[in-house]
């Protein structure tokens, strides 16, 4: 066997080294350069699709400009496309879906990190993490048998009897609606959101914690002094990556909230999301018009869902321990 | 510190509900597990039989039939799922994690973790106007690699975190005995880290196999059996979708058998893989 001097352990080559080096180091560049190919495939691709996207939207955008997102009139049959009652859906069922899913998650991210037994956290989190693996369209089928159901004659009616005098809870009780889909959504953003903020809050330094308990705080008050300050923006992260999972979510909320392009101030009334309209509508499309404002409605929902991720991870990574990226 | 005041009573009161409100909340969010698991067992268990997974749709009025058909195609979907998305993927990845200290690779981590966050819908899209615009119908082939666009990251990511919990004592060794540095990391790093990444790679079939948006424009359905990887397939995910949406009972029936099929896969996946690794590898 012959011995090789040309491997070193502590000391990088240079790229000139690299790149003259002999047979092994060949191999060694010729390894790089293909691995590296396949990582920058990754950027390239997510620019692709940015761009595929805008290609295929020209027609509306030169038909309809920016008055897109300011219209509400679809009219397929009259070639009349604006998106706003789109984002409206969009928007508010996310809301709808936060305003349940963040108190329940911050709730199970301080139980799993700071209260709950070390031997029931782990099989605690993995059936929250369960609530994760559900497919889409299975929450979806059970949305539509069991939810919309129990919605309808259960809870609508009391929201309308209790809280009636606010706009937001009148009119007629289908169950399929807006209020529907925001539940759903919710149940699918807690596992993302709790699972995050759990992270953040076990990035918190233990001596903040040691600190707030020497000098005799309870458990929840540990808890309101020193870790939540400290994981602050890291929480905030945690909900903005599951808004941006709620503004996307496709199936589910296709399946329950009733698919009509309206803007109704009440939450038992049908309505319409970006992700839904495209998923029911453009394999009917007909017309070459109709498939660009359905390929601009996913352009505007690629944009904003990247813009909050970037958004999302740059909070969150502010926390710091977490390593970049890691484990969201 | 005086334990009889009134300060020390609240605050420990607070302390008290605000624990329970926590378990609360938790239990709450797992009132939905249940309840799905619960609906799905009772309503599938009864269309589940040797048809459902041999015979083909029966067209509306004739009872029986079987979604033989979507079996085949969710798996021939996620077999070309794998197959586009799995070796890119880990070469990324080991890309990440040897070379991972650069700008550029921040900048693909970056795109990775954002990529994991695009609407699943907008992949569907984009491979329509790419492959199914091309080709002209849409296809088998087309769903796979839509679901490889959403394995990739989720594969990259993976094998990156693994490959970092490899022992670099290992790779010293290897280099310490005259092994390349490439083979070094093929043979010894990328080995050692497998069984993690095998799991890790489980998990993201698991996530792949019931997506049902960017299936609906690329690989579409089929009521029939579909040869090959060049016409529209059928798969369970879509079938749960348009069967719901259906007004035929039986059709429901069908929808609740393949939920049955689907979530019963997905649990076995993420139930083994939780037990086959005891490092926490999670899809992303």
């Amino acid at each position: 066997m012959t011995v090789r001097s040309d491997v070193s352990l502590s000391r990088p080559r240079s790229k000139l080294q690299l790149a003259l080096g002999r047979e092994a180091n060949l191999g060694d560049l010729a390894f790089r350069r293909i691995t590296a190919l396949f990582a920058g495939a990754m950027i390239v691709l997510l620019v692709w699709m940015a761009v595929e996207m805008a290609m295929a939207s020209k027609l509306s955008f030169a038909a309809f400009g920016l008055g897109f997102i300011t219209s509400t009139d679809w009219d397929p049959v009259r070639e009349q496309f604006g998106g706003l009652p789109f984002v409206f859906g969009t928007i508010v069922s996310s809301l709808v879906a936060l305003l349940i899913a963040v108190p329940i998650s911050l709730g199970i991210a301080i139980y799993l990190s700071e209260l709950a037994h070390p031997r029931l956290r782990t099989p605690m989190g993995f059936l929250v993490e369960l609530l994760a693996a559900v497919p889409s369209v299975v929450y979806g089928l059970w949305g539509v048998f069991a939810l919309a159901p129990w919605l309808r004659e259960t809870v609508e009616p009391l929201l309308a009897k209790t809280l009636g005098f606010l706009p937001f809870f009148q009119g007629p009780q289908r169950g399929f609606g807006m209020l529907a889909g925001g539940i759903i959504l919710a149940i699918m953003i807690t596992p993302t959101i709790s699972s995050v903020s759990r992270e953040v809050m076990r990035a918190v330094p233990a001596a903040l914690r040691e600190g707030a308990i020497g000098l005799g705080a309870t458990r929840w008050e540990v808890v309101r002094v020193a870790v939540l300050p400290y994981a602050k923006s890291g929480l905030v992260g945690a909900t903005i990556l599951g808004l941006g999972r709620a503004l996307g979510e496709t199936m589910a909320i296709t399946m329950v909230i009733g698919n009509r392009a309206e803007i109704s101030a009440s939450l038992f009334a049908p309505s319409y999301t970006m992700a839904s309209v495209i998923a029911n509508e453009f394999t009917e499309a007909t017309g070459q018009l109709y498939l660009s404002a359905l390929a601009e409605v996913g352009l505007l929902l690629f944009a904003v869902t990247v813009v909050l991720n970037i958004f999302a991870r740059l909070l969150v990574w502010r926390v710091g321990k977490l390593p970049e990226g890691g484990q969201l | 510190m005086n334990l009889g005041s009134a300060t020390y009573w609240r605050r420990h009161l607070i302390d008290r509900v605000v624990r329970w409100l926590c378990v609360l909340g938790t239990l709450v969010a797992l009132v939905p597990l249940a309840s799905v698991l619960y609906y799905v067992v009772v309503r599938g268990v009864g269309g589940l039989n040797l048809e459902f997974f041999t015979e083909l749709p029966k067209p509306v009025g004739e009872s029986g039939g079987g979604m033989g058909n979507a079996v085949v195609g969710t798996l021939k979907l996620v077999g070309l799922a794998c197959l586009f998305g799995i070796p890119p993927g880990i070469l990324a990845g080991v890309y990440l994690a040897e070379f991972g200290h650069s700008q550029f690779a921040r900048l693909v981590r970056f795109s990775a973790d954002v990529m994991s966050g695009v609407p699943s819908i907008t992949v569907g899209l984009f491979v329509y106007s790419l492959v199914v615009v091309t080709t002209k119908h849409f296809s088998a082939l087309a769903g796979g690699i839509a679901l490889a666009i959403l394995m990739l990251p989720m594969v990259t990511r993976t094998t990156e975190e693994l490959l970092k919990l490899v022992p670099e004592s290992l790779r010293e060794a290897a280099l310490g005995l005259g092994v390349p540095k490439w083979r070094a990391t093929l043979r010894i790093m990328l080995r050692t880290a497998a069984p993690g990444i095998a799991v890790g790679i489980m998990l993201a079939v698991a996530r792949v196999a019931g997506e049902t948006a960017p299936l609906l424009f690329t690989a579409f359905n089929n009521r029939f059996w579909s040869s090959g990887v060049d016409e529209p397939t059928a798969s369970l995910s879509v079938n749960i979708y348009t069967n719901a949406v259906s007004p035929y009972e039986d059709w429901h029936r069908q929808a609740w058998a393949a939920a049955l099929v689907l979530l019963l896969t997905v649990l076995v996946l993420n139930v083994s893989a939780r037990f086959l690794v005891r490092n926490r590898v999670r899809v992303r």
